[in-house]
């Protein structure tokens, strides 16, 4: 069993875990993700790594709550047990790039924090741009700050932190002003999708980490399948990283919207039986 | 055998076939010619002594029976389901040419049946040979490793099972549906697997969690099997294939047996339930699929396949049970294009196909009809075209010798290339059938068993 050995809450519904996984904590790479089930009847979720620690044999990840599944996992406790866990799955991302801009967008941040320390390891110029709605909404700031980045841009939509307005602002400007080698955008679909296109305009090559649906995260169904230059790839094993200028952001979207009408309802269920008021 | 009635059972994920009980099993055997050179063995893929435990039922001797089974067939409740026994040891029955041959598969699921119905301390349970101090790990719990890991466990080896899903099983557990194979037959050959001392880890990837060279230099297993399977769904390569609801057969059983999405929401994860569905392709997984998409309420399901009922793959008990409980066949159809609104699947386009000379497989090769396009009216459809053998653990292994297409290679006892490691089942030889990867798995495990014995 997989016990949970840390929980935070960052804003309103965006909780840090921590829990117990020697195994894959030792093998866990910036980048890689996990597949977890909070219990026996729960559905198969992917959560990338947002750090680990091989030494004490745990890994943790970020989530924001957004259907049952995340719902009921905001409800376990240091001292509860995961029903399952398995990782890490993909391919880590590629570091050693030179000057690169790592985009961070909402809960995106929890993987661009492992993706930037590992390059900044790696000896590479890192400027992180981490964006989100509103301050309340941003996370991990002071984590960012303590590595040792070239700069940290904070940008909210509503200026309550930070420069007012998108990612791609700042990410433009870098481009204009010839400082990049290369960029990587992780967050919503829409976002990563908007800095792609920014950063093609300039030819500076781009890494998004995508979030497709998945089921067993090893290559069995084909449920994370993407189109990448025209190719189909599954997201699971041949990514999560691609190339931004080559994937197909709007049958992405889409796809992922598949079984929304499912989730609400199993959420509206779930949350008929419990007192939260998430 | 009794089955459950054709319109009842097509909306229900209760087992169609209800099995023989105590008079219908003696009925069936008493038939038996008890040959003086019984034929029917040597067309099991593992020799079962199929004369000897029918002849137990005769004498009354239930338990003798299932011991005769287990000698050669670790999982028979399974195999007595699962089975092309039409093509195996039915078909090699003296009674055969005659009429009808006995129903060795359905008397193999009675004796297997009647000893899982024990509790566990009174099931049949093979003697353990006294611990040899060598242990094995297994990669993949599917039959081929739950079969070597049986044997192994048998022959006094410490056996660890690794698995990457968060259940044992393989295909009979994500794949097979419950209908045609109920989890708790697998869960309980599962148990007695425990019971004999073999140990399930499941939740872990090799090839991730751990590579095949970490598994013997810092877990210190002395062996390895691989039984993996070839569980990398292929495509069509056409286009829309992307909309969604566009399943691969894997994903879409994999969601409604593994994860009981038919069970949705008491049960989280969600399936497509489309109302008009198309199945692509001619084999057990498309039937499968076409019968479980009629459980999930679907109004019409269609079986599209190329060539023609004949060539299909599939058992023909299976294309029977889908033709009696609703499914349409459309024979001679390739799909070309899969149609869309919004993101989802509205139909599909297929041409008409005909018969031409034989192929290499020496079927009759389909040729398309030039301008025979027409739509299929569908909004779901499931590609059930044929795996591939998954490449994560491979990518990790680089001494281990493949074949083009990326199938381990092995010898006849599934020794690979690498000393010490042997492999069986789908992942050797291409998907194939439940028996013959349980065969491979024992094969090796004999093997394996005289290399650790070597002393050295
Ligand atoms: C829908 C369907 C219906 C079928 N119906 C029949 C039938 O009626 N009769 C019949 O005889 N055959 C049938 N077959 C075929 C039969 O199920 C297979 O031939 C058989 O299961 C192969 O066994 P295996 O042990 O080689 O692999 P599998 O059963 O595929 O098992 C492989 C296991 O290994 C695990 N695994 C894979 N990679 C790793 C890794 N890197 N680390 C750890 N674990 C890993 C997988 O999760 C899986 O559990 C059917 C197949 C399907 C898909
Ligand atoms: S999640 Fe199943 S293949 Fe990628």
């Amino acid at each position: 069993m997989f016990r949970i050995i840390h929980k935070r809450q960052l804003s309103d519904a965006v909780f840090e875990m921590g829990v117990e996984a020697p195994a894959v904590a030792r093998k866990a790479r910036a980048g890689q993700f996990l597949i977890l089930r909070v219990d026996e009847t729960g559905e198969r979720i992917p959560l990338t790594f947002s750090d680990w620690s091989a030494q004490e044999g745990w890994v943790r990840f970020i989530f924001m709550r957004v259907g049952a599944t995340t719902h009921k996992l905001t409800h376990l406790e240091v001292g509860d047990e995961l029903a399952d866990l398995v990782g890490p799955l993909g391919r880590p991302t590629e570091v050693g790039s030179g000057r690169v801009a790592v985009v961070g967008g909402g809960v995106g941040a929890a993987v661009a924090y492992p993706v930037a320390r590992a390059m900044c390891a790696a000896g590479d110029d890192v400027t992180v741009i981490l964006g989100a709605r509103n301050s309340e909404l941003l996370i991990l700031e002071d984590e960012f700050r303590a590595l040792p980045l070239k700069e940290l841009i904070v940008c909210t939509d509503d200026g309550s932190a930070g420069r007012k307005g998108l990612v791609t602002a700042p990410l433009k400007e870098l481009c204009e002003a010839g400082a990049l080698d290369h960029a990587m955008a992780i967050g919503p679909a829409i976002m990563m999708k908007f800095c792609a296109a920014t950063t093609r305009e300039f030819a500076v090559p781009t890494t998004v980490s995508l979030n497709p649906i998945m089921v067993d995260g090893t290559g069995m169904c084909g449920a994370c399948r993407v189109s990448v230059g025209g190719e189909t790839k599954f997201g699971c094993v041949d990514g999560p990283d691609f190339d931004g200028h080559a994937v197909d952001f709007e049958e992405l979207m889409s796809r992922q919207r598949v079984y929304v009408d499912d989730e609400r309802s199993a959420d509206a269920e779930y949350s008929k039986g419990c007192s939260c008021h998430l | 055998m009794p089955e459950l009635d054709a319109h009842e059972r097509a909306r229900s994920f209760d087992e169609v076939a209800v099995g023989y009980d105590a008079d219908m099993a003696l009925a069936e055997a008493m038939r038996c010619l008890q040959c003086a050179n019984p034929t029917c063995i040597a067309g099991c893929p593992v020799n079962i002594d199929i004369k000897s435990f029918i002849g137990r039922i005769i004498d009354g001797d239930t338990k003798g029976g299932v011991e005769v089974l287990k000698a050669r067939n670790a999982l028979p409740s399974v195999c007595g389901r699962v089975c092309p026994q039409e093509s195996q040891c039915e078909a090699a029955c003296v009674l055969a040419k005659k009429g009808e041959p006995i129903a060795i598969g359905r008397l193999e699921r009675y004796l297997g049946d009647s000893d899982l119905s024990c509790d566990i301390d009174s099931r049949c349970k093979p003697d353990v040979a006294a611990p040899s101090g060598k242990r094995v790990a297994v990669v993949g719990s599917g039959p081929s490793g739950l079969a070597c890991a049986g044997e192994l466990s048998r022959l006094g080896h410490a056996v660890t099972v690794f698995e990457s899903l968060h259940e044992p099983g393989g295909v009979l557990v994500y794949g097979i549906p419950e209908f045609r194979l109920p989890k708790q037959v697998v869960a309980s050959e599962v148990d007695m697997l425990r019971e004999m001392g073999v140990e399930i880890v499941t939740d872990t990837v090799i090839g991730a969690t751990y590579t095949l060279a970490d598994l013997r230099e810092e877990l210190g297993f002395d062996a390895v099997f691989i039984g993996n399977g070839a569980g990398l769904p292929t495509f069509m390569n056409i286009p829309g294939e992307n909309l969604n609801g566009v399943y691969s057969a894997n994903e879409f059983l994999t969601r409604v047996n593994l994860m009981k999405a038919y069970d949705f929401p008491h049960h989280d994860t969600p399936v497509w339930r489309g109302r008009k569905v198309a199945v692509v392709g001619g084999g057990n997984v498309a039937m499968d699929s076409a019968r479980t998409a009629l459980r999930l309420g679907a109004d019409e399901v269609f079986l599209v396949y190329r060539r023609t009922e004949d060539e299909m793959p599939a058992r023909r008990e299976e294309t029977h049970h889908a033709r009696e409980e609703g499914v349409q066949f459309k024979m001679l159809c390739s799909p070309s294009q899969i149609v869309g609104h919004e993101g989802f699947v509205t139909g599909m386009t297929a041409t008409r196909m005909e018969l031409g000379e034989p192929d290499v497989s020496g079927r009759r090769a389909p040729v398309c009809v030039l301008d025979s396009d027409f739509v299929i009216d569908c909004d779901t459809v499931i590609m059930a075209v044929g795996t591939r053998a998954n490449p994560l653990l491979s990518a990790t292994t680089p001494d281990l010798g493949l074949t083009a297409r990326g199938y381990i290679v092995a010898d006849e006892d599934g020794a690979t290339s690498i000393s010490g490691v042997w492999a069986g089942g789908d992942i050797v030889t291409g998907a194939a059938t439940v028996i013959l990867a349980m065969g491979a798995g024992k094969r090796a495990a004999a093997a394996m068993d005289r290399w650790l014995r070597v002393p050295g």
